[in-house]
């Protein structure tokens, strides 16, 4: 599983490139990023997953620290914590009766679909492992294309 | 409030930080800043080469303690620095690099002589800044000087559109500012320190190991206090070389690559280790997991980073080492806590130490590098500050040569930057213009930068280049003997150039020397000289640095003379 970093960083051009350099120097891998703004708009989170080994992670957590545009750094706890990620689905339409079953299907996920002309869009808002049991089920239909944000996370407090 | 412009404000502001030079080179994209360094009063130190401009602030800021400052224009100006500041990064070296850049509008078009300098150096700086509007100048300013010199100092690079320098704007000199995401002002925890102190008196074969954060916090009292309160021998790393005397009765002198054999043999069997101010470097402690398991690690550091990093510790006490050195010698003394002085370990040290400093072989001939670096040791002032190139010079001067005074040894220890020394001599003895300066260099590194030669001349800065050489790559030499069965390749400098020829074709003076008598000689004309010396010390290019430990084997394995 991985760990997920919670990153609150002063919102500057280049911080991004420098977040993602620090991993790529320091010999860390980034299994997937999300970044965008906060409610005050000096800073940005940034919410990385990592599949390091514990040793490193506390290694990366300090180097990530002792980075100047860091405000904070935090280590979520998976337990206390809510974590979700948004995928779209572009999926063929070729006969009648896929729009219904993909209906169903997307009742059952609490997805939401956009249908188009030839294709259409299904939008799910989950868990990663929802999101990727949900992607199983759909294996029977014409994937054509998919984007996935990675996951955005925050851990709520104990009291 | 009158409005001036963004290259008078950056004048305005260095001169308000104390800056009374800068080292650097004009070019097209700095030239309105150089139009204001020509009517303030800020002196310019002209180079041949931005990267001699970058080591000679780095010089400059390890002898102060204050960040050295250096100019360079952009494009191939500020990717000539780079080097520098990587040096300046890796040894933790105070610095403010000053770059020039194209117009804002130019940026990202591929204009002539760009360079995307803060995406190049990013890695190694502590922190860079590229002012968009000339009203940002001063905060700029004041932000970079002080994340450069306080913590764990480091290079900072500001990198100024020409634009931005030409560009009028009011401006508050006066600003304040806050930077929420950096606080090196860590207070070490007293309940660490306590245990710490537990920990080394339950111990019974206990070693200061002191590194470079001792020379760059000034903590020579602190260190030496604790090592005679507690009488603990120490060791240094190569970097740490000179925090503690040489010649004091606890000292062993460095661990490590090139370590002293008595340093090196005895760090292998102690149980318990006071780190102070180091990140345990390959090349300081080698494989060290082989004994690290017995071992008990207490590691004192202002960057919480190093904490676990290459080491893992039983104790860390983060926070400034002096102030918790001083923290560690109040509690010890309130205390009244001391070590029985003629313990078996002290008395184990003593021999040890006494046995390798009168039984390491050293090469054959007059002009061995151990000799020529004694003669050099007992001629020199305590107080001359001594700078080294990278190579076998370096590791003798690391061997052979005993800093007597604290602080007074520097060297290009983390990224190993040849043709460091000898910039880093002239900014040293800018920042100590009364104290003789003397780079030790070898002839492959003085070769890389000797081109300052013209620098000290011009500028009546003289420095003394103890040139030891060997018409080689020494070390690489070295390596191929010893690991590729003497396959010798890319190492052979011949007698080329003529140093002495050289030197007098910049002004400067050269001396060649074939006895120790002539070297003798030679220092004292140098220490007496109002100009640059270059003293030519021939010597056996086959002589090898020993003891040795090859890279990734344990202190254990050091290889010694036959």
């Amino acid at each position: 599983m991985y760990t997920i970093l919670s990153i609150l960083v002063e919102n500057k051009p280049g911080i991004l490139f420098k977040i993602t350099h620090l991993f790529r120097s320091r010999n860390f891998n980034i299994e997937n990023i999300f970044v965008g703004g906060t409610m005050d708009h000096n800073f940005s989170r940034m919410t990385i997953a990592t599949n390091c080994n514990e040793k490193q992670i506390q290694q990366l957590v300090k180097q990530i620290n002792k980075m100047i545009d860091t405000i904070e750094v935090k280590r979520l706890n998976q337990n206390k914590s809510v974590y979700k990620e948004t995928i779209l689905f572009k999926i063929l339409k070729s006969n009648k009766s896929d729009l219904e079953e993909l209906n169903k299907l997307s009742n059952e996920y609490n997805s939401r679909i956009y249908e188009g002309k030839n294709s259409i869009i299904i939008e799910l808002t989950e868990e990663p492992s929802t999101i990727n049991s949900f992607e199983e089920k759909l294996k029977i239909y014409k994937i054509l294309e998919t984007a996935r944000t990675g996951i955005v996370a925050l851990e709520n407090n104990e009291h | 409030m009158n409005n001036i412009s963004g290259a008078k404000s950056l004048m305005l502001a260095l001169e308000e930080q104390g800056v009374r030079q800068v080292f650097g080179l004009p070019g097209g994209a700095n030239l309105p800043m150089y139009d204001e360094l020509f009517k303030s009063n800020i002196r310019h130190i002209l180079v041949r080469h931005e990267q001699s401009a970058s080591h000679m602030a780095d010089g400059f800021g390890r002898v102060s303690r204050k960040a050295g400052v250096c100019f360079a224009t952009s494009g191939p100006g500020a990717t000539n620095i780079l080097t520098g500041i990587a040096t300046a990064q890796a040894d933790s070296v105070p610095m403010i690099a000053i770059t020039g850049q194209v117009p804002i509008n130019m940026i990202g078009k591929d204009a002539f002589q760009e360079s995307d300098i803060i995406g190049m150096s990013n890695p190694v700086v502590k922190y860079s800044f590229q002012p968009r509007h000339a009203s940002e100048i001063p905060l700029t300013v004041k932000k970079s000087f002080y994340i450069a010199e306080t913590g764990r100092p480091g290079p900072v690079l500001i990198d100024i559109p020409k634009d931005v320098q030409q560009n009028e704007a009011e401006m508050d000199l006066a600003v304040k500012f806050k930077i929420k995401g950096y606080n090196p002002w860590i207070v070490p925890d007293v309940i660490q320190i306590e245990k710490a102190i537990g920990m080394i008196l339950s111990s019974k074969k206990p070693m200061i190991l002191a590194g470079g954060g001792v020379i760059i916090s000034s903590s020579f009292a602190e260190l030496q206090s604790i090592a005679e309160l507690l009488t603990i021998p120490v060791v240094t790393t190569f970097k740490g070389k000179g925090s503690f005397p040489e010649n004091h009765p606890l000292s062993l002198g460095p661990i490590g690559m090139h370590g002293h054999a008595e340093a090196n043999k005895l760090m292998t069997e102690v149980d318990c280790v006071l780190a102070i101010g180091t990140r345990f470097s390959d090349r300081s402690v080698g494989t060290f997991d082989e004994f690290e398991k017995k071992l008990k690690i207490i590691h004192m550091d202002v960057d919480p980073a190093e904490i676990g990093k290459n080491q893992t510790t039983n104790i860390a006490i983060v926070g400034n080492v002096q102030t918790s050195l001083r923290i560690m010698i109040k509690l010890i003394l309130q205390k009244k806590l001391q070590k029985v002085i003629n313990s078996e370990w002290m008395k184990h040290v003593k021999e040890v130490k006494a046995y390798w400093r009168d039984n390491l072989k050293i090469h054959p001939g007059e002009m061995s590098a151990a000799r020529i670096l004694r003669k050099l040791r007992s001629v020199l002032p305590k107080n001359a500050i001594v700078t080294t190139e990278v190579g076998q010079h370096q590791m003798w001067a690391s061997l052979f040569f005993d800093v007597i005074k604290p602080g007074t040894f520097f060297s290009s220890t983390g990224l190993g930057t040849m043709g460091w020394g000898f910039p880093a001599a002239i900014g040293a003895k800018v920042a100590a213009p009364n104290v003789p300066v003397v780079d030790i260099a070898g002839d492959g590194s003085f070769n890389m930068t000797e081109n300052s030669l013209a620098t000290s001349v011009l500028e009546d800065i003289p420095v003394i280049v103890f040139l030891i050489n060997n018409f080689s790559l020494g070390m690489v030499a070295q390596w191929q003997r010893t690991f590729y069965n003497r396959r010798m390749i890319g190492i052979d400098l011949q007698n080329c150039p003529d140093y002495v020829k050289l030197a007098e074709s910049y002004g400067a003076q050269g001396i060649r020397v074939h006895s120790l008598d002539q070297l003798e000689k030679a220092i004292k004309t140098g220490l007496k000289s109002n100009i640059a010396t270059v003293i030519d010390i021939p010597i056996d290019p086959e002589e090898d640095v020993l003891p040795f430990v090859a890279p990734g084997t344990s202190l254990k394995d050091m290889m010694l003379p036959s």
